[in-house]
């Protein structure tokens, strides 16, 4: 190993290492900014060593330059514009989207170095088969996903033609290239099978999963897409890519067991169907007992005059981009006098943690978010728990065994003096099952969209009790 | 099995544990930023397209070198840009009407 070699694989190490701290520093929320540029930094110095390579060997064509340069510019101003512009509420698809194109290019790398002039060695060509597989799954299903939640792609279930059937079929087909080709690096036959039995699995393991499942099936992927390019390590040889790659397949797969857990559903149980029933439209007042529906008027003097009220905010907030509206709310609120505090469940949302993301862009002062062990004791000693948008996250059937959602942690709503519960209809959360909290005689109803129902509250305060 | 394959191996377990210690003591509220902070790193197969674009001959070789860089780039810049942006929303408001309690986590200062 020459000089030159020995120094890039250092620096390569150190770029390494700076992933892993970064990666590790953001866990608090008080390190998490630094985290993040210092892994941006290591990125760059492996960028930058590998440029340095690149130029050292001479290897490389001036066709080849123009390539990279042009390849770097088009995905460089893409992923800058829609990091950008993008609106936090769709956050999760643009990971999404990431996932698709990072996936996509390892599983490329891989078809580069197999279809080259020179028959693939044997670890190349196994490493690659995996490569090509997993990355095109992920490549194909991060696209899907994305649409779901963009609402592209129907959010429900969708079983494609053919049913379980055709997923077997691709899955054999996948696997079964991906042997053949390990066994024949050379077969473009292989190759063939295997990049569009992947493609296709892709489509179908991820359609058959309603959209609110996707934040697990999007870190699950981010995990895919970690291994894929651990995998196109392999294949060229090079440290960087295994490490950072092994990293983001290790710690994705603990996120998306995190994710689940919080939901109560194993990671199985989601990707093979789950319950598999989605948003089904109930008639209001379903399940025989009755709800209390109230006016805004009425709710606006409720929260006026109480002293403690926590806002639980859920998928419904988020799909009407309604932060800046409660903030709002909770402004006026506060100016009267009122306690305001947020109950974050862990799932609440469409992602862990995208609540406080959402919130935060409102400029809701962090202290007032309480993670579910902090706020439920004070539920007691609440006066008005208002609910947007949240279903089975606060649903009480959750601490009886014997349904959908059993054993699944939930906010201690109920036991709330009073409750305001804002949403569109008496439409089922993603278990499909009623929500006995709605149906409680401590329960109002306020049928309204949360961005509008929210500053109608906020008008009431201001004008009911100036 | 060769001794690169032995190394590389090793190097591959050994940051699947590193990847799970790291990651398993976060709080809820930092998933998503975590996620997309992952979904950044992952980005690094921009060092594997530049290296095939070094060997690429011929128009597919280069074509499928300009679709991967593009690709990779577009993970790796889009991806830090975006868990920049969440991350700087975790900030105090100036006027914070009360101090943190003790338990909760402390936010970083700007």
């Amino acid at each position: 190993m020459s000089a030159f070699d020995a120094t890039v694989h250092l620096v390569y190490v150190l770029a390494a290492a700076g992933f892993v701290i970064g990666l590790h520093l953001m866990n608090s929320p008080a390190t998490a900014a630094r985290g993040n540029r210092l892994s941006a930094a290591s990125m760059a110095v492996a960028i930058l060593t590998t440029a340095i390579v690149l130029g050292h060997d001479g290897a490389i064509t001036l066709t080849g330059i123009l390539v990279l340069v042009a390849g770097a510019a088009a995905g460089g101003a893409a992923g800058l514009y829609a990091a950008r512009r993008v609106a936090m509420t769709a956050m999760p698809q643009l990971v999404s989207l990431f996932n698709a194109v990072g996936g996509g290019a390892a599983a490329l790398l891989a078809v580069h170095d197999l279809t080259g002039p020179a028959t693939a060695p044997t670890r190349v060509a196994v490493t690659g088969a995996l490569d090509i597989l997993i990355g095109a799954i992920t490549f194909t299903g991060s696209l899907v996903a994305a649409g779901k939640l963009q609402g592209w792609v129907p959010g429900q279930p969708i079983t494609p033609p053919g049913g379980r059937a055709l997923t077997v079929l691709l899955a054999a087909g996948g696997l079964g290239g991906g042997v053949w080709l390990a066994a024949q690096p050379g077969s473009r036959i292989a190759l063939v099978l295997l990049t569009i039995a992947a493609l296709g699995f892709g489509i179908t393991m991820v359609l058959p999963i309603g959209g609110a499942d996707m934040p697990v099936v999007i870190s699950l992927l981010n995990a895919f897409t970690g291994t894929a390019v651990a995998m196109a390590g392999f294949v060229l040889g090079n440290p960087v890519l295994i490490i950072a790659g092994a990293l983001v397949g290790a710690s994705g797969g603990i996120l998306t067991k995190l994710m689940a857990d919080a939901m109560n559903r194993s990671i199985g149980s989601i990707i093979l169907g789950g319950f598999g029933t989605g948003d089904t439209a109930v008639p209001v007042g379903a399940g025989g007992a009755a709800v209390r529906e109230v006016s805004a008027d009425d709710v606006a003097i409720q929260l006026a005059y109480a002293g403690k009220v926590v806002i639980v905010p859920g998928y419904g907030l988020a799909a009407a981009q309604a932060q800046h509206e409660v903030a709002e709310l909770a402004d006026v609120l506060e100016g009267r006098g009122v306690e305001v505090t947020y109950a974050i469940h862990p799932v609440a949302g469409r992602m862990p943690g995208h609540m406080n993301v959402l919130l935060a862009e409102a400029n809701v002062p962090y202290p007032q978010l309480k993670e579910m062990d902090e706020a439920n004791p004070d539920f007691a000693r609440t006066d008005v728990a208002l609910v947007i948008g949240a279903n089975d996250v606060t649903n009480p059937a959750a601490r009886r065994p014997g349904n959908p959602i059993s054993g699944m942690p939930i906010l201690d709503v109920d036991l709330a003096r009073a409750v305001i519960v804002i949403k569109r209809s008496m439409g089922h959360g993603y278990a499909g099952i009623d929500n006995e909290l709605y149906t409680s005689p401590r329960t109002g109803m306020l049928f309204a969209d949360a961005k509008k129902g929210l500053a109608a509250l906020t008008a009431g305060v201001k004008t009911l009790v100036g | 099995m060769s001794a690169d394959l032995v190394v590389d191996l090793t190097i591959f377990v050994l940051s699947l544990l590193v990847g799970f210690e790291v990651i398993s003591k976060v709080p809820a509220t930092l998933h998503t930023p975590l996620m997309s902070g992952a979904n950044s790193i992952h980005g690094i197969v921009v060092v594997g397209a530049m290296l095939i674009a070094a060997t690429a001959r011929g128009w597919a070789g280069y074509l499928l070198a300009f679709v991967a860089m593009a690709f990779a780039t577009a993970n790796v810049v889009g991806g830090y840009a975006v868990t920049d942006r969440m991350l700087r929303m975790f900030r105090r408001r100036p006027a914070a009407p009360a101090p943190a309690p003790a338990s909760a986590p402390e936010v970083e200062q700007r």
